[in-house]
């Protein structure tokens, strides 16, 4: 992991993009002269042109295919012909039918949505050169966060607006239930994959070469979401491995020369399922995805979510990355068409990987500045008064940057008027009376039983928590080393080193930590504590310096909710243990380092 | 003398199969055959120089390929030239030639990078002598000579650093002393007394490795005696009745094919060097011919060898056409590269000479329809005795070499199939490439086989293209040698290499992928230009196809542009292997490839070569250092 860990120096000195609004253009021409505009992608130079059905026979008749057709023929006793038709209907259901119509038809509805939604669209535009520029020379594979719908047309929106190649975007099956929905997303591009199927052998080698053949044959990008899932927390969710190891699998075996990644970061002010989110924390389940749903969600049209950044980050080569780390001649003795189960090694290049997009995703992640009011907020959940809030807003703000955050505030304007206008953005979250700022806690209009006092308190903190965990990957390491400081035996680096590696290890189902990059993430987070003035390197030992309270007493609460998450036995002292994703991540913690043991009932 | 068989009918083949083989090779006169020889050394006269005498830097360039009477040139109007009288090109005007130089390498004809014109023997460090190896080797008769000239011709092979060196007049290592054995017992002499005086030899065919198998390994220390086989050239007897040969080592391709034809007979090993290279060379390295679809690659020619080791000389008891008698000790033979010893007597399985032979090409819309035709054609185990497949860029080279055109009509016609081709049947110029054939046989088995062939080509998408353009394919394989002295009178550097790699990996991968890896490679290493990186199949088996690379580019600007070269070959051989390619298909390991050897064979394989090596060679007599 040390080849793909992002040298520290590199992180903070990075210059990024400026951004241009998209939807700048819509406002003041025609929609639907746009929606009809002439689309000439820049197309792959070694694209084999063909139609999605031909794609459909081309992967039921790959030799990949008929070999796992017959091992299940074999092993089922069925004829083959029945698990042909078998695997057949898997790739009907499965299978996109990408169509301009269909897209010129979003074009139209989605301009109007979102100009109705967002004050702005903003987009990286250098990056979107390079991904032209990409896009030409090998397959791409788009790795977009995921913390909304909105993400994946917004995607393939914003393709269509500069004219590159759209997408086919891997989509849970749960959008098929809708009815006319689902099938109006296939035809925009996406193809539907079961949530699991995790024994199903013939379900994987339809799926796997289904993704492998689009991306041989470079028939358009492929996007998924290494999260897997969206984050309810608004926190990056440790990657899952799957489509990222099928993806760069013909770059292992040799059938491409190249496979570009490209970590797409998006960024909103306001998400759109925002308190959904929290309730589904709680425990309530998630509404079904549904066209009445969708319909009775027109309401949030009527809602301002403030602005929406999107950034493509440079596209990274797979080549560059296997370079003395993966042996490609250790594909050489079996057929290709016979899957190998991936050794330990490729399983851990892939790992590292992973690790390395979603930390790209965090990295160019724009921070709002509600963000951090949002973060200060949560420190003092009885509320502040205002004057410490922008006086403190603004020293965070400094901190933050100092750590590295792209952080989106606006130039010449004062501090406090930045703060206002964030909070009346997120009225329904924090309020201001008087001279003090607090929460809002919705409640009924009646008497409510405690229970629905306690439901609605967590509500609203988990809402603001998720807020707050968009800026936790610029604090993480700094804040796991000042815990570690106050937590170890003495100041001897050592023994902090090896505090901090605990933590480290306990943390990380919750947090983007990079497996194997302990060193590296301390001595990242020595680097930033001793850059903000909060400790000092003497030399066998770490200490905290004498103005570096208020940084590490900061950077300590700010991981309390977690740690207090973690305590397993500790009483319901802070409301987002209720939440739970921070339960399963603590049992996942909690199993991994074997003090807990599954037993199935 | 031994048996050469009745006089007129063989007279008259032999003449039939002489025009046939100048057909793609044209040579020398014939006043300098020597003929079927006396068995025993010394024993009657003998031709003491052939076309490659033992002086052979007197025909031959000595910083360069071939002929020195050959090579390629632009004329005062720009035009490129071949000269000399040897080729089917010479003395032609190539009117394309320029355009496509310029064109292609980004060069120009005003940026001139001549090398050095003669060899400045002050240069080379005087020979060292093993004082008592020399005075008892005198009184043995063998010829000897420690003439720079001598030592320095035998210091080299044809690797793109070394010829590149000879030219900027720089000479590393030479051998101190060269000898010629006239036989197999002075060879036994030769190493009698290298062992007894710890004497460094390193065998010496026909000098045209490309793979750094000739360099003296400079931490030599002891008196480096290079052991030249060419005089070693007689068929000592062919028996008719087994269709066999017994021919000594050293002798050279075309000298064995034409000697043979006089008695009507040939091996049909015909690699692409075999003007210039040695049957010896050919089994310590594993030769391959270019009709290996019929007569087999030299493992499967071989039926006899006869090789001087410091252990003693290694031989079979018998001439059985296969046998059981534990790991073929051939095999430790075929591919040694000079480690173990000096091959000196081969027999051989010899063919009569084919009744008849054609040239074919095809014409595939492009690379890939091209290789799926060969795959089936091999498939169908219908391959004709060769069977070559170029891609679009090296389709493109070999129209630079068009001659001029010698009437208007021609021209006509050249239009007329290239519009038919391009216009009417849609091929792409750009994409489009040419599958070169040669069949032999039967006229009437030819006829037919010529036929089934095509008929599967159809199914392919490819278009019949006549034998003209069939036979300057395979012409082109004799000059493209000469072609990379002419890049580099003009900053052009270039070279070949080669892999085999299996059917299911290769088309559109590892081709494209090597290709890909080397443009990206020299972009990266400051080339100023895009290279010309560009492969060829020419070679189809059961199980996968041997596929050759050729790659050049322009190196104005760079400073050390051989290392830069070296970089980007080293790469392009990664890639292969990381592509499921082989180590080398033919052309060997030597030094320049023995790095990769363990993970190639492993390192238990590794070990078992050199314990071979241990037992035969304890003290490293043989101490040219390939391979291990």
């Amino acid at each position: 992991s040390a080849v793909l860990y992002l040298k520290t120096e590199f992180l903070f000195l990075k210059k990024r993009d400026d951004f241009e609004d998209i939807l700048e253009e819509r406002r003041n021409s025609s929609d639907l002269r746009y929606a009809f505009k002439c689309y000439t992608p820049v197309l792959y130079r070694g694209l084999t042109p063909c139609k999605a059905a031909t794609l459909k026979s081309m992967v039921l008749q790959s030799e990949q295919l008929l070999h796992v057709i017959n091992q299940v023929s074999a092993e089922s006793g069925e004829s083959t012909d029945v698990v042909k038709d078998e695997a057949a209907a898997i790739l009907e259901e499965m299978a996109h039918r990408l169509q301009l119509r269909t897209i010129r038809f979003f074009a139209y509805t989605l301009s109007k949505a979102f100009k109705a939604l967002y004050r702005s669209v903003c987009v990286n535009e250098e990056g979107i050169q390079r991904l032209q520029q990409a896009m030409q020379e090998h397959p791409v594979v788009l790795l977009p966060s995921h913390r909304s719908y909105m993400d994946f047309l917004m995607m393939s929106y914003i393709l269509y607006t500069y004219d590159l190649s759209l997408p086919v975007i891997a989509a849970g099956m749960d959008f098929l239930g809708m009815k006319f929905v689902g099938e109006m997303l296939r035809m925009s591009g996406a193809f539907f994959i079961r949530r699991s199927f995790g024994g199903d052998q013939l379900y994987w080698a339809v799926f796997s070469e289904y993704v492998k053949t689009m991306l041989r044959k470079g028939y358009a990008p492929i996007e998924f979401f290494l999260e897997g899932t969206r984050s309810r927390t608004c926190k990056s969710l440790t990657p899952k491995l799957g489509l990222l190891n099928i993806v760069m699998e013909p770059f292992f075996k040799g059938e491409v020369f190249d496979v570009n990644l490209v970590p797409v970061s998006m960024s909103y002010e306001r998400v759109l399922e925002e308190s959904l989110y929290a309730r589904e924390l709680l425990g309530v389940p998630k509404p079904k995805e549904s066209t009445s749903g969708l319909l009775k969600a027109r309401k949030i049209l009527s809602e301002d979510y403030g602005s929406m950044h999107v950034y493509f980050s440079p596209p990274v080569s797979v080549r560059s990355l296997a370079q003395g780390r993966i042996n490609r001649s250790q594909f050489n003795l079996t057929p290709r068409h016979v899957a190998q189960k991936p050794s330990e090694e490729t399983q851990a290049f892939v790992n590292d990987v992973a690790y390395r997009i979603v930390r790209l995703q965090q990295e160019n992640m724009v921070v709002k500045p509600w963000v951090l009011v949002a973060t200060l907020l949560l420190q003092s959940v009885e509320g502040m008064e205002l004057t410490e809030l922008m006086e403190q807003t603004s020293w965070l703000r400094d901190l933050a940057r100092m750590f590295g955050a792209f952080l989106d505030w606006p130039d010449h304007t004062p501090c406090s008027m930045v703060v206002s206008s964030s909070i009346s953005l997120h009225r329904n979250l924090a309020c201001v009376s008087g001279s003090r700022i607090s929460l809002v806690v919705e409640g009924p209009q009646g008497p409510e039983t405690p229970e629905e006092a306690l439901f609605n308190r967590a509500v609203s903190v988990l809402s603001c928590a998720s807020y707050r965990n968009q800026v936790l990957h610029v604090f993480l390491r700094p804040a796991l080393l000042a815990m570690a400081l106050s937590n170890a035996n003495s100041s001897r680096k050592e023994d902090i080193y090896s505090c901090f590696d605990f933590l480290r290890n306990v943390f990380s189902d919750e947090f983007i930590l990079s497996p194997g990059a302990s060193v590296q993430d301390f001595d990242e987070a020595c680097h930033l504590l001793v850059k903000c003035g909060a400790v000092e390197l003497l030399h066998q030992d770490v200490v905290m310096a004498e103005s570096g309270r208020t940084v590490l007493s900061f950077l300590t609460l700010l991981l309390e909710p977690f740690l207090q998450g973690y305590q397993v036995s500790c009483s319901l002292k802070c409301y987002e243990v209720l939440s739970s994703d921070l339960q399963k991540n603590a049992l996942n913690a909690l199993i991994r380092l074997n003090v807990v043991r599954r037993v199935r009932t | 003398m031994a048996s050469i068989g009745d006089g007129s009918e063989r007279q008259r083949i032999a003449q039939q199969r002489l025009r046939v083989l100048a057909g793609h090779l044209r040579r020398l006169g014939a006043e300098e055959r020597p003929g079927v020889a006396a068995q025993e050394c010394r024993a009657g006269p003998r031709t003491r120089r052939e076309n490659v005498p033992a002086a052979p830097q007197d025909i031959m360039k000595w910083n360069g390929w071939g002929y020195a009477d050959s090579k390629f040139f632009f004329n005062k109007k720009g035009q490129g030239e071949f000269t000399g009288k040897r080729y089917r090109l010479s003395g032609l005007i190539l009117p394309s030639l320029k355009d496509w130089f310029e064109g292609t390498f980004g060069a120009n004809l005003q940026h001139k990078s001549p090398a050095v014109p003669s060899l400045n023997t002050s240069a080379v460090a005087p020979p060292s002598l093993n004082e008592a190896f020399v005075e008892e080797l005198k009184s043995t008769g063998i010829p000897f000579s420690h003439d720079t000239e001598d030592r320095v011709f035998r210091a080299h092979g044809h690797c793109l650093h070394e010829i590149f060196s000879l030219r900027d007049g720089r000479v590393g290592r030479c051998p101190d002393m060269v000898v010629w054995p006239n036989c197999h017992n002075d060879v036994v002499k030769i190493v009698e007394l290298a062992c007894k005086h710890s004497v460094c030899l390193i065998p010496y065919g026909g000098g045209t490795s490309v793979s750094s198998a000739l360099e003296c390994p400079p931490e030599e220390t002891r008196s480096i005696v290079s052991l030249d086989t060419s005089q070693m050239n007689r068929i000592l007897w062919i028996d008719e009745k087994n269709l066999t040969a017994h021919v000594e080592a050293g002798i050279i391709g075309q000298d064995l094919e034409r000697l043979l034809n006089e008695s009507g007979y040939c091996t049909g090993h015909e690699p692409d060097s075999m003007e210039f290279s040695s049957l010896g060379g050919w089994v310590a390295t594993r030769a391959s011919g270019m009709k290996k679809n019929i007569y087999g690659n030299i493992e499967d020619l071989v039926v006899h060898i006869k090789m001087v080791t410091p252990r003693g000389v290694i031989e079979k008891s018998c001439q059985g056409p296969r046998m059981s008698t534990g790991p073929d000790i051939h095999h430790f033979i075929l591919g040694s590269e000079g480690t173990l010893g000096v091959v000196t007597e081969v027999t051989l399985k010899i063919r009569p000479i084919p009744e008849y032979q054609k040239y074919g090409s095809v014409v595939f819309p492009n690379f890939q329809q091209g290789v799926a035709c060969l795959r089936e054609v091999a498939k169908q185990r219908c391959a004709p005795a060769s069977i070559r497949l170029m891609d679009n860029e090296q389709f493109q080279f070999g129209h630079a070499l068009k001659p001029q055109v010698s009437s208007i009509f021609t021209s006509f016609l050249d239009g007329l199939k290239k519009f038919y081709i391009t216009k009417f049947k849609g091929f792409d110029p750009h994409h489009l490439c040419v599958a070169t054939l040669l069949f032999e046989g039967d006229r009437e088995k030819v006829l037919q086989h010529e036929k089934l062939v095509y008929d599967i080509a159809a199914k392919f998408g490819g278009l019949a293209a006549g034998e003209d353009n069939g036979q300057r394919g395979y012409m082109l394989t004799f000059v493209i040698a000469y072609l990379r002295d002419l890049g580099m009178e003009y900053y052009v550097i270039g070279e070949s290499f080669e892999t085999s790699v299996p059917w299911d990996r290769w088309v559109l991968d590892l081709c494209r992928n090597v290709k890909e890896r080397i443009v990206r490679e020299c972009k990266e290493k400051g080339v100023q230009f895009p290279p010309l990186s560009t492969c060829r199949v020419t070679q189809t088996y059961d199980a996968g196809a041997c596929v050759y690379f050729y790659f050049a580019f322009n190196y104005r600007g760079l400073s050390d542009p051989v290392h830069v070269y070296e970089q980007v070959e080293h790469a392009a051989r990664e890639e292969i292997l990381a592509n499921g390619g082989s180590l080398s298909h033919h052309h060997g390991v030597g030094k320049l490839r023995k790095e990769w050897m363990q993970e190639t064979i492993s390192s238990v394989g590794l070990g078992m070569l050199k314990s071979v090596k241990d037992y035969l060679d304890p003290n490293n007599i043989f101490g040219n250092r390939n391979l291990l």
